[in-house]
Protein backbone atom coordinates (compact mmCIF):
# COMPACT_ATOMS: atom_id res chain seq x y z
CA UNK A 1 0.00 0.00 0.00
CA UNK A 2 1.13 3.76 -0.78
CA UNK A 3 2.45 4.51 2.58
CA UNK A 4 0.94 7.78 3.78
CA UNK A 5 3.11 8.75 6.75
CA UNK A 6 5.56 9.91 5.25
CA UNK A 7 6.69 13.50 5.89
CA UNK A 8 8.82 15.51 3.67
CA UNK A 9 12.71 14.45 4.97
CA UNK A 10 14.71 17.42 6.87
CA UNK A 11 17.93 16.96 5.05
CA UNK A 12 20.50 16.55 6.92
CA UNK A 13 23.21 18.30 5.72
CA UNK A 14 26.85 17.12 6.51
CA UNK A 15 29.05 19.96 4.54
CA UNK A 16 27.64 23.08 2.60
CA UNK A 17 30.91 24.88 0.60
CA UNK A 18 30.33 28.38 -0.40
CA UNK A 19 32.42 30.64 -2.86
CA UNK A 20 35.72 28.42 -2.56
CA UNK A 21 38.70 29.26 -4.52
CA UNK A 22 42.11 28.65 -5.37
CA UNK A 23 44.78 30.36 -6.97
CA UNK A 24 48.06 29.26 -7.23
CA UNK A 25 50.31 32.87 -7.58
CA UNK A 26 50.25 36.25 -6.80
CA UNK A 27 47.62 36.93 -8.40
CA UNK A 28 46.11 40.50 -9.98
CA UNK A 29 42.55 42.37 -9.76
CA UNK A 30 42.33 40.78 -13.17
CA UNK A 31 42.34 37.27 -12.66
CA UNK A 32 38.72 36.48 -12.10
CA UNK A 33 37.56 38.70 -15.32
CA UNK A 34 40.02 37.47 -17.37
CA UNK A 35 40.20 33.69 -16.97
CA UNK A 36 37.39 30.49 -16.97
CA UNK A 37 35.31 28.25 -20.16
CA UNK A 38 34.57 32.05 -22.07
CA UNK A 39 38.85 32.95 -21.99
CA UNK A 40 39.75 29.41 -22.48
CA UNK A 41 42.11 29.33 -20.12
CA UNK A 42 43.30 29.40 -15.79
CA UNK A 43 45.84 31.13 -16.19
CA UNK A 44 45.75 34.69 -15.86
CA UNK A 45 47.19 36.56 -18.91
CA UNK A 46 48.20 39.57 -16.72
CA UNK A 47 49.84 38.08 -13.90
CA UNK A 48 50.48 34.68 -14.88
CA UNK A 49 48.74 33.23 -11.50
CA UNK A 50 46.91 30.12 -12.31
CA UNK A 51 43.38 29.90 -11.29
CA UNK A 52 42.94 26.43 -9.98
CA UNK A 53 39.19 26.88 -8.46
CA UNK A 54 36.95 30.03 -8.37
CA UNK A 55 33.84 30.55 -6.30
CA UNK A 56 32.71 26.97 -6.14
CA UNK A 57 29.57 26.71 -4.01
CA UNK A 58 27.39 22.97 -2.93
CA UNK A 59 25.47 21.27 -0.16
CA UNK A 60 26.21 18.00 0.52
CA UNK A 61 23.72 15.55 2.23
CA UNK A 62 23.55 12.02 4.42
CA UNK A 63 24.37 9.39 2.25
CA UNK A 64 24.50 11.56 -0.73
CA UNK A 65 27.31 10.83 -3.67
CA UNK A 66 28.13 14.43 -5.00
CA UNK A 67 29.64 13.89 -8.51
CA UNK A 68 32.23 16.80 -9.50
CA UNK A 69 33.20 15.70 -12.98
CA UNK A 70 35.54 17.38 -15.23
CA UNK A 71 39.13 17.40 -17.55
CA UNK A 72 42.51 17.24 -15.85
CA UNK A 73 43.20 20.77 -15.05
CA UNK A 74 39.33 21.39 -14.41
CA UNK A 75 40.16 22.11 -10.68
CA UNK A 76 37.93 19.45 -9.29
CA UNK A 77 40.42 17.95 -7.39
CA UNK A 78 41.32 21.21 -5.98
CA UNK A 79 38.14 21.11 -3.95
CA UNK A 80 38.56 17.91 -2.09
CA UNK A 81 42.17 18.97 -1.35
CA UNK A 82 41.06 21.91 0.24
CA UNK A 83 38.20 20.08 2.10
CA UNK A 84 40.72 17.44 3.59
CA UNK A 85 43.16 20.00 4.24
CA UNK A 86 45.67 19.08 1.92
CA UNK A 87 45.79 22.92 0.70
CA UNK A 88 44.48 26.07 2.15
CA UNK A 89 42.27 27.81 -0.01
CA UNK A 90 42.48 31.51 -1.28
CA UNK A 91 39.00 32.57 -0.64
CA UNK A 92 35.71 31.31 0.65
CA UNK A 93 33.91 29.08 3.14
CA UNK A 94 33.45 25.89 4.40
CA UNK A 95 31.18 24.48 6.87
CA UNK A 96 31.21 21.06 8.07
CA UNK A 97 28.07 19.33 10.34
CA UNK A 98 28.63 16.87 12.36
CA UNK A 99 26.81 15.50 15.40
CA UNK A 100 25.10 18.59 16.58
CA UNK A 101 28.08 20.82 15.84
CA UNK A 102 28.95 23.06 12.81
CA UNK A 103 32.76 23.39 12.36
CA UNK A 104 33.84 26.22 9.69
CA UNK A 105 36.71 24.48 8.25
CA UNK A 106 38.90 27.25 7.71
CA UNK A 107 38.54 29.12 10.94
CA UNK A 108 39.57 26.37 12.68
CA UNK A 109 43.30 25.79 14.11
CA UNK A 110 46.00 23.31 12.55
CA UNK A 111 45.44 21.16 15.53
CA UNK A 112 41.48 21.01 15.55
CA UNK A 113 41.87 20.73 11.13
CA UNK A 114 44.83 17.57 12.16
CA UNK A 115 41.53 16.04 14.42
CA UNK A 116 38.37 16.45 11.85
CA UNK A 117 40.81 15.24 9.36
CA UNK A 118 42.40 11.83 11.34
CA UNK A 119 38.91 11.02 12.80
CA UNK A 120 35.77 12.60 10.98
CA UNK A 121 37.05 12.89 7.32
CA UNK A 122 38.23 10.05 4.61
CA UNK A 123 40.32 10.14 1.97
CA UNK A 124 40.99 8.02 -1.04
CA UNK A 125 43.42 8.94 -3.22
CA UNK A 126 43.95 8.16 -7.38
CA UNK A 127 47.50 7.21 -6.03
CA UNK A 128 47.67 5.01 -3.18
CA UNK A 129 51.33 6.67 -2.13
CA UNK A 130 49.63 9.68 -0.98
CA UNK A 131 47.42 7.38 1.03
CA UNK A 132 49.04 5.01 2.47
CA UNK A 133 52.37 4.44 4.26
CA UNK A 134 54.48 2.07 2.34
CA UNK A 135 56.31 1.44 5.26
CA UNK A 136 54.13 0.06 7.29
CA UNK A 137 52.14 -2.97 6.78
CA UNK A 138 48.17 -3.03 5.91
CA UNK A 139 47.35 -3.92 8.99
CA UNK A 140 49.52 -1.11 10.71
CA UNK A 141 48.32 1.56 8.34
CA UNK A 142 44.87 0.98 9.64
CA UNK A 143 46.14 0.98 13.03
CA UNK A 144 47.72 4.20 12.36
CA UNK A 145 44.53 5.90 11.50
CA UNK A 146 43.00 4.59 14.69
CA UNK A 147 45.73 5.55 16.93
CA UNK A 148 45.32 8.94 15.84
CA UNK A 149 41.83 8.79 17.33
CA UNK A 150 41.52 7.45 20.35
CA UNK A 151 41.90 3.53 20.12
CA UNK A 152 44.65 2.59 21.62
CA UNK A 153 44.20 -0.70 22.83
CA UNK A 154 46.08 -3.45 20.46
CA UNK A 155 43.57 -6.16 20.29
CA UNK A 156 40.92 -4.04 19.67
CA UNK A 157 42.94 -2.21 16.88
CA UNK A 158 44.02 -5.48 15.83
CA UNK A 159 40.37 -6.38 15.61
CA UNK A 160 39.08 -3.25 13.79
CA UNK A 161 41.50 -3.75 10.82
CA UNK A 162 40.70 -7.09 10.25
CA UNK A 163 37.38 -6.23 10.36
CA UNK A 164 37.61 -3.44 8.02
CA UNK A 165 39.74 -5.60 5.49
CA UNK A 166 37.86 -8.37 5.37
CA UNK A 167 34.90 -5.91 4.78
CA UNK A 168 37.09 -3.94 1.65
CA UNK A 169 37.74 -7.62 0.96
CA UNK A 170 41.78 -7.60 1.22
CA UNK A 171 42.85 -11.32 2.47
CA UNK A 172 43.18 -10.68 6.04
CA UNK A 173 46.66 -13.28 6.18
CA UNK A 174 48.17 -10.71 3.94
CA UNK A 175 47.20 -7.87 6.33
CA UNK A 176 50.95 -8.06 7.89
CA UNK A 177 52.51 -7.47 5.09
CA UNK A 178 53.65 -4.22 2.93
CA UNK A 179 51.24 -2.09 0.67
CA UNK A 180 54.29 -2.52 -1.89
CA UNK A 181 53.74 -6.07 -2.67
CA UNK A 182 50.01 -5.48 -3.31
CA UNK A 183 48.31 -5.21 -6.70
CA UNK A 184 47.15 -1.77 -7.84
CA UNK A 185 43.45 -2.61 -6.82
CA UNK A 186 43.99 -4.24 -3.66
CA UNK A 187 46.15 -1.25 -2.76
CA UNK A 188 43.06 0.74 -3.20
CA UNK A 189 40.67 -1.37 -0.82
CA UNK A 190 43.61 -1.24 1.57
CA UNK A 191 43.37 2.87 0.75
CA UNK A 192 39.29 2.45 1.22
CA UNK A 193 39.74 0.61 4.44
CA UNK A 194 42.02 2.42 5.96
CA UNK A 195 39.65 5.66 4.68
CA UNK A 196 36.67 4.04 6.91
CA UNK A 197 38.83 3.24 10.08
CA UNK A 198 36.77 5.70 12.47
CA UNK A 199 33.49 5.35 10.38
CA UNK A 200 33.96 8.86 8.78
CA UNK A 201 30.65 10.94 8.21
CA UNK A 202 31.95 12.42 5.03
CA UNK A 203 34.82 10.71 2.25
CA UNK A 204 36.41 12.01 -0.24
CA UNK A 205 37.23 10.13 -3.36
CA UNK A 206 40.00 11.93 -5.84
CA UNK A 207 39.74 9.48 -8.60
CA UNK A 208 39.58 6.10 -7.06
CA UNK A 209 39.47 3.81 -10.09
CA UNK A 210 41.45 5.66 -12.50
CA UNK A 211 44.33 3.67 -14.06
CA UNK A 212 43.10 0.42 -12.74
CA UNK A 213 42.05 -2.49 -14.86
CA UNK A 214 37.90 -2.73 -15.55
CA UNK A 215 36.82 -5.62 -13.60
CA UNK A 216 38.99 -3.70 -10.57
CA UNK A 217 37.29 -1.06 -11.16
CA UNK A 218 33.97 -2.22 -11.02
CA UNK A 219 34.38 -4.25 -7.81
CA UNK A 220 35.78 -1.17 -6.11
CA UNK A 221 32.97 1.00 -7.40
CA UNK A 222 30.44 -1.78 -6.34
CA UNK A 223 32.79 -1.16 -2.83
CA UNK A 224 31.84 2.46 -2.87
CA UNK A 225 28.04 1.72 -3.51
CA UNK A 226 27.26 -1.27 -0.75
CA UNK A 227 29.63 1.32 1.91
CA UNK A 228 27.31 4.57 1.09
CA UNK A 229 23.81 1.90 1.25
CA UNK A 230 25.27 0.19 4.71
CA UNK A 231 26.60 3.55 6.11
CA UNK A 232 25.13 6.13 4.63
CA UNK A 233 28.64 7.99 4.40
CA UNK A 234 28.38 11.37 2.52
CA UNK A 235 31.13 11.18 -0.48
CA UNK A 236 32.12 13.28 -3.32
CA UNK A 237 33.67 11.72 -5.63
CA UNK A 238 35.75 13.64 -8.49
CA UNK A 239 35.98 11.79 -11.76
CA UNK A 240 36.30 12.48 -15.23
CA UNK A 241 34.80 9.50 -15.97
CA UNK A 242 31.25 9.59 -16.74
CA UNK A 243 30.92 5.76 -16.11
CA UNK A 244 31.57 6.90 -12.60
CA UNK A 245 29.25 9.89 -12.38
CA UNK A 246 26.55 7.50 -13.88
CA UNK A 247 27.21 4.63 -11.33
CA UNK A 248 27.59 6.84 -8.16
CA UNK A 249 26.40 10.09 -8.28
CA UNK A 250 22.58 11.32 -7.66
CA UNK A 251 23.47 15.04 -8.24
CA UNK A 252 26.76 16.33 -10.50
CA UNK A 253 28.74 19.44 -10.93
CA UNK A 254 30.67 19.99 -13.95
CA UNK A 255 33.92 21.96 -14.01
CA UNK A 256 35.98 23.67 -16.42
CA UNK A 257 38.74 25.95 -16.01
CA UNK A 258 38.66 26.38 -12.02
CA UNK A 259 34.68 27.27 -12.45
CA UNK A 260 31.59 25.02 -12.14
CA UNK A 261 30.10 25.47 -15.62
CA UNK A 262 26.46 23.23 -14.66
CA UNK A 263 25.42 20.87 -11.97
CA UNK A 264 22.22 19.07 -11.96
CA UNK A 265 20.84 15.66 -10.93
CA UNK A 266 23.08 12.89 -12.65
CA UNK A 267 20.15 11.54 -15.20
CA UNK A 268 19.72 15.49 -16.02
CA UNK A 269 23.51 16.26 -16.59
CA UNK A 270 23.84 13.19 -18.53
CA UNK A 271 20.45 13.31 -20.75
CA UNK A 272 19.64 16.93 -21.09
CA UNK A 273 23.07 18.47 -20.19
CA UNK A 274 22.78 22.78 -20.45
CA UNK A 275 25.57 23.87 -21.20
CA UNK A 276 27.91 22.97 -24.76
CA UNK A 277 30.88 21.70 -23.39
CA UNK A 278 28.46 19.49 -21.38
CA UNK A 279 26.70 18.81 -24.43
CA UNK A 280 30.06 17.60 -26.45
CA UNK A 281 31.58 15.87 -23.37
CA UNK A 282 28.64 13.42 -23.44
CA UNK A 283 28.29 13.00 -26.70
CA UNK A 284 31.78 11.86 -27.02
CA UNK A 285 31.34 9.73 -24.49
CA UNK A 286 27.86 7.64 -26.17
CA UNK B 1 -10.85 8.34 -3.64
CA UNK B 2 -9.53 12.07 -4.20
CA UNK B 3 -11.05 15.06 -6.20
CA UNK B 4 -7.61 16.91 -5.63
CA UNK B 5 -5.23 15.74 -8.44
CA UNK B 6 -1.73 14.55 -7.22
CA UNK B 7 0.00 16.06 -10.24
CA UNK B 8 -1.00 19.18 -12.41
CA UNK B 9 0.82 20.13 -15.26
CA UNK B 10 0.32 23.71 -16.28
CA UNK B 11 1.54 24.88 -19.75
CA UNK B 12 4.93 22.95 -20.16
CA UNK B 13 7.15 23.17 -22.72
CA UNK B 14 10.66 21.82 -23.41
CA UNK B 15 12.84 22.57 -26.22
CA UNK B 16 16.11 21.13 -26.13
CA UNK B 17 18.89 23.83 -27.28
CA UNK B 18 21.82 21.78 -29.04
CA UNK B 19 24.92 23.90 -28.99
CA UNK B 20 27.25 21.90 -31.82
CA UNK B 21 24.39 22.11 -34.27
CA UNK B 22 23.20 25.20 -33.55
CA UNK B 23 19.89 24.19 -33.24
CA UNK B 24 16.74 24.31 -31.23
CA UNK B 25 14.37 21.48 -31.25
CA UNK B 26 10.95 21.89 -29.43
CA UNK B 27 9.60 18.67 -28.25
CA UNK B 28 6.89 19.52 -26.23
CA UNK B 29 4.69 22.58 -26.45
CA UNK B 30 2.14 24.47 -24.23
CA UNK B 31 1.07 20.62 -22.13
CA UNK B 32 -1.77 21.04 -19.48
CA UNK B 33 -2.97 17.88 -18.07
CA UNK B 34 -3.73 16.48 -14.79
CA UNK B 35 -3.30 12.84 -12.78
CA UNK B 36 -5.21 11.77 -9.76
CA UNK B 37 -5.03 9.62 -7.11
CA UNK B 38 -6.25 5.87 -7.66
CA UNK B 39 -6.77 6.98 -12.06
CA UNK B 40 -4.84 6.23 -14.62
CA UNK B 41 -4.15 9.35 -17.02
CA UNK B 42 -3.06 8.04 -20.18
CA UNK B 43 -0.74 10.04 -22.87
CA UNK B 44 -1.15 9.77 -26.55
CA UNK B 45 -0.54 11.26 -29.78
CA UNK B 46 1.53 10.61 -33.02
CA UNK B 47 5.23 10.04 -32.72
CA UNK B 48 7.30 13.57 -32.12
CA UNK B 49 4.21 14.65 -29.90
CA UNK B 50 6.85 14.90 -27.09
CA UNK B 51 4.98 12.26 -24.81
CA UNK B 52 7.95 10.74 -23.31
CA UNK B 53 9.12 14.10 -23.15
CA UNK B 54 6.65 14.92 -20.63
CA UNK B 55 7.31 11.88 -18.55
CA UNK B 56 10.89 12.39 -18.51
CA UNK B 57 9.99 16.52 -17.33
CA UNK B 58 7.95 15.45 -14.18
CA UNK B 59 10.78 13.10 -13.40
CA UNK B 60 13.22 16.08 -14.32
CA UNK B 61 15.97 13.90 -16.37
CA UNK B 62 14.50 16.98 -19.19
CA UNK B 63 14.72 20.11 -17.17
CA UNK B 64 11.39 22.34 -18.11
CA UNK B 65 11.99 24.71 -20.82
CA UNK B 66 8.89 26.66 -19.00
CA UNK B 67 5.79 25.54 -17.13
CA UNK B 68 4.77 24.09 -13.61
CA UNK B 69 4.70 20.87 -12.51
CA UNK B 70 2.66 20.71 -9.16
CA UNK B 71 2.82 18.05 -7.04
CA UNK B 72 0.80 17.21 -4.25
CA UNK B 73 2.94 15.71 -0.98
CA UNK B 74 1.49 12.58 1.02
CA UNK B 75 0.99 15.79 3.76
CA UNK B 76 -1.26 18.00 1.47
CA UNK B 77 1.29 20.48 0.59
CA UNK B 78 2.45 21.24 -2.72
CA UNK B 79 5.96 21.35 -4.83
CA UNK B 80 6.28 22.78 -7.85
CA UNK B 81 8.64 19.70 -9.24
CA UNK B 82 10.13 21.96 -12.19
CA UNK B 83 11.91 25.06 -9.40
CA UNK B 84 12.24 21.88 -6.52
CA UNK B 85 15.25 21.60 -5.19
CA UNK B 86 17.38 18.53 -6.62
CA UNK B 87 17.56 17.25 -2.73
CA UNK B 88 13.87 17.79 -2.92
CA UNK B 89 13.43 15.65 -6.17
CA UNK B 90 15.96 13.06 -5.54
CA UNK B 91 14.11 12.30 -1.48
CA UNK B 92 10.27 11.99 -3.90
CA UNK B 93 12.36 10.00 -6.82
CA UNK B 94 13.13 7.54 -3.40
CA UNK B 95 9.79 7.23 -1.78
CA UNK B 96 7.28 8.74 -3.99
CA UNK B 97 7.47 9.24 -7.76
CA UNK B 98 8.20 6.31 -9.62
CA UNK B 99 8.94 5.71 -13.67
CA UNK B 100 9.29 2.46 -15.76
CA UNK B 101 10.95 3.17 -19.25
CA UNK B 102 10.93 1.11 -22.03
CA UNK B 103 14.75 -0.02 -21.23
CA UNK B 104 16.41 -1.42 -18.47
CA UNK B 105 20.22 0.01 -17.28
CA UNK B 106 21.26 -2.54 -14.58
CA UNK B 107 24.82 -3.24 -13.10
CA UNK B 108 25.54 -6.52 -14.93
CA UNK B 109 26.88 -8.07 -11.23
CA UNK B 110 23.48 -7.45 -9.53
CA UNK B 111 20.71 -10.21 -10.06
CA UNK B 112 17.30 -10.02 -10.94
CA UNK B 113 16.00 -10.31 -7.62
CA UNK B 114 18.28 -7.57 -6.57
CA UNK B 115 17.56 -5.34 -9.20
CA UNK B 116 13.69 -5.14 -8.37
CA UNK B 117 14.27 -5.13 -5.00
CA UNK B 118 16.51 -2.25 -5.49
CA UNK B 119 13.77 0.68 -4.60
CA UNK B 120 12.76 -1.13 -1.27
CA UNK B 121 16.37 -1.16 -0.20
CA UNK B 122 16.99 2.14 -0.76
CA UNK B 123 14.08 2.96 1.90
CA UNK B 124 15.65 1.30 4.01
CA UNK B 125 13.78 -2.47 4.07
CA UNK B 126 15.31 -5.22 5.53
CA UNK B 127 16.81 -7.29 3.16
CA UNK B 128 15.40 -10.60 3.39
CA UNK B 129 11.92 -8.77 3.55
CA UNK B 130 12.70 -6.91 0.28
CA UNK B 131 14.15 -10.14 -1.31
CA UNK B 132 10.89 -12.17 -0.63
CA UNK B 133 8.55 -9.21 -2.23
CA UNK B 134 10.67 -9.10 -5.55
CA UNK B 135 10.40 -13.18 -5.89
CA UNK B 136 6.62 -12.69 -5.70
CA UNK B 137 6.32 -9.97 -8.04
CA UNK B 138 8.66 -11.66 -10.55
CA UNK B 139 6.35 -14.91 -10.08
CA UNK B 140 3.04 -13.02 -10.85
CA UNK B 141 4.64 -11.38 -13.95
CA UNK B 142 5.76 -15.02 -15.17
CA UNK B 143 9.68 -14.09 -15.00
CA UNK B 144 10.69 -18.21 -14.89
CA UNK B 145 12.40 -18.68 -11.26
CA UNK B 146 16.00 -20.20 -12.66
CA UNK B 147 16.47 -16.47 -14.02
CA UNK B 148 15.86 -14.77 -10.89
CA UNK B 149 19.44 -15.15 -9.34
CA UNK B 150 21.17 -14.40 -12.31
CA UNK B 151 21.83 -10.76 -13.61
CA UNK B 152 19.18 -8.92 -16.42
CA UNK B 153 22.11 -8.56 -18.93
CA UNK B 154 21.45 -11.35 -20.94
CA UNK B 155 17.62 -11.16 -20.75
CA UNK B 156 14.95 -10.80 -23.95
CA UNK B 157 13.39 -7.07 -24.58
CA UNK B 158 10.58 -8.92 -23.01
CA UNK B 159 12.06 -10.31 -19.74
CA UNK B 160 13.64 -7.42 -19.29
CA UNK B 161 10.51 -5.36 -19.24
CA UNK B 162 8.78 -7.68 -16.65
CA UNK B 163 12.40 -6.74 -14.45
CA UNK B 164 11.71 -3.41 -14.87
CA UNK B 165 7.88 -3.40 -14.51
CA UNK B 166 8.24 -5.38 -11.58
CA UNK B 167 10.88 -3.25 -9.58
CA UNK B 168 8.78 0.24 -10.91
CA UNK B 169 5.39 -1.92 -8.95
CA UNK B 170 7.11 -3.39 -6.34
CA UNK B 171 7.97 0.30 -5.28
CA UNK B 172 4.28 1.40 -5.17
CA UNK B 173 4.91 5.00 -5.49
CA UNK B 174 2.06 7.66 -4.81
CA UNK B 175 2.84 8.82 -8.72
CA UNK B 176 4.11 6.07 -11.36
CA UNK B 177 5.00 7.60 -14.46
CA UNK B 178 4.80 4.69 -17.67
CA UNK B 179 6.86 4.91 -20.60
CA UNK B 180 5.16 1.68 -22.91
CA UNK B 181 5.81 -0.78 -20.00
CA UNK B 182 3.77 -3.86 -21.89
CA UNK B 183 5.71 -2.94 -25.77
CA UNK B 184 7.22 -6.34 -25.83
CA UNK B 185 5.27 -8.49 -23.80
CA UNK B 186 2.63 -11.24 -24.09
CA UNK B 187 -0.75 -11.17 -23.77
CA UNK B 188 -0.93 -13.69 -20.96
CA UNK B 189 1.65 -11.51 -18.73
CA UNK B 190 0.10 -8.22 -20.10
CA UNK B 191 -3.31 -9.24 -18.63
CA UNK B 192 -0.89 -9.60 -14.89
CA UNK B 193 0.24 -6.05 -15.91
CA UNK B 194 -3.15 -4.51 -16.28
CA UNK B 195 -4.17 -6.76 -12.69
CA UNK B 196 -0.91 -5.37 -11.19
CA UNK B 197 -2.17 -2.05 -11.74
CA UNK B 198 -5.57 -2.35 -11.24
CA UNK B 199 -4.06 -2.87 -7.83
CA UNK B 200 -2.05 0.18 -7.57
CA UNK B 201 -5.03 2.17 -8.46
CA UNK B 202 -6.65 0.67 -6.00
CA UNK B 203 -3.83 1.55 -3.50
CA UNK B 204 -4.02 5.04 -4.70
CA UNK B 205 -1.36 5.13 -7.07
CA UNK B 206 -1.76 8.26 -9.58
CA UNK B 207 -0.43 6.77 -12.65
CA UNK B 208 0.54 8.85 -16.32
CA UNK B 209 1.32 6.28 -18.84
CA UNK B 210 1.93 6.21 -22.32
CA UNK B 211 1.00 2.88 -24.13
CA UNK B 212 1.21 1.39 -27.86
CA UNK B 213 -1.84 -0.24 -27.42
CA UNK B 214 -5.17 1.61 -28.11
CA UNK B 215 -6.40 -1.56 -26.42
CA UNK B 216 -4.92 -0.75 -23.47
CA UNK B 217 -5.52 2.76 -23.28
CA UNK B 218 -9.48 1.45 -23.51
CA UNK B 219 -8.60 -1.40 -20.57
CA UNK B 220 -6.69 0.99 -18.14
CA UNK B 221 -7.26 4.63 -18.74
CA UNK B 222 -9.39 6.71 -16.37
CA UNK B 223 -8.71 10.21 -18.81
CA UNK B 224 -6.79 10.89 -22.02
CA UNK B 225 -4.41 13.17 -22.96
CA UNK B 226 -4.09 13.44 -26.73
CA UNK B 227 -0.81 15.74 -27.66
CA UNK B 228 0.52 17.25 -30.81
CA UNK B 229 3.62 18.13 -32.09
CA UNK B 230 5.06 21.35 -31.36
CA UNK B 231 4.86 23.86 -34.18
CA UNK B 232 7.64 23.87 -36.28
CA UNK B 233 8.41 20.19 -35.61
CA UNK B 234 7.91 19.17 -39.05
CA UNK B 235 9.81 22.40 -40.27
CA UNK B 236 13.02 21.26 -38.61
CA UNK B 237 12.70 17.39 -39.80
CA UNK B 238 12.41 18.94 -43.42
CA UNK B 239 15.81 19.99 -42.01
CA UNK B 240 15.60 23.31 -42.97
CA UNK B 241 16.97 25.41 -40.07
CA UNK B 242 15.62 28.66 -39.74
Amino acid sequence: MVNDNISTPTLDKVLEVRGLGKVYGNGCPHCFDLTGPEHDTNICPRCGSVVAAHNLSFDLCRGEILGIMGESGSGKSTAVKALYFDEAPTCGTAVFYDQGNAYDLYALNAAQQRQLRNQRFGMVYQNPVLGLNFNVSAGGNIAERLLMSNLSHYGEIRQRATTLLRRTEVLTQRMDELPKNFSGGMQQRVQIAKALATNPPLLLLDEVTTGLDLSVQAAILDLIMEIQQELGTAMIAVTHDLGVIRLLAGRTLVMKYGRVIESGLTDQILEDPQHAYTQRLVASAL
Amino acid sequence: MSDQPILEVRDYSKTFVLHEQGKTLPSSSHVNLNVYPGRLTALIGPTGAGKSTVLKGIYLTYLPSSGQLLYRTANGGRVDLATADEHQILALRQRDIGFVTQFLHTLPRQSTEDVVAMPLFQRGVERGTARAQARDILQRLNLPERLWGVSPATFSGGERQRVNLARGLLAKPRLLLLDEPTASLDPKTTDRVVELIAELKQGGTGLLAIFHSPALVERLADAVVELAPPPGTEHFFEGTTP
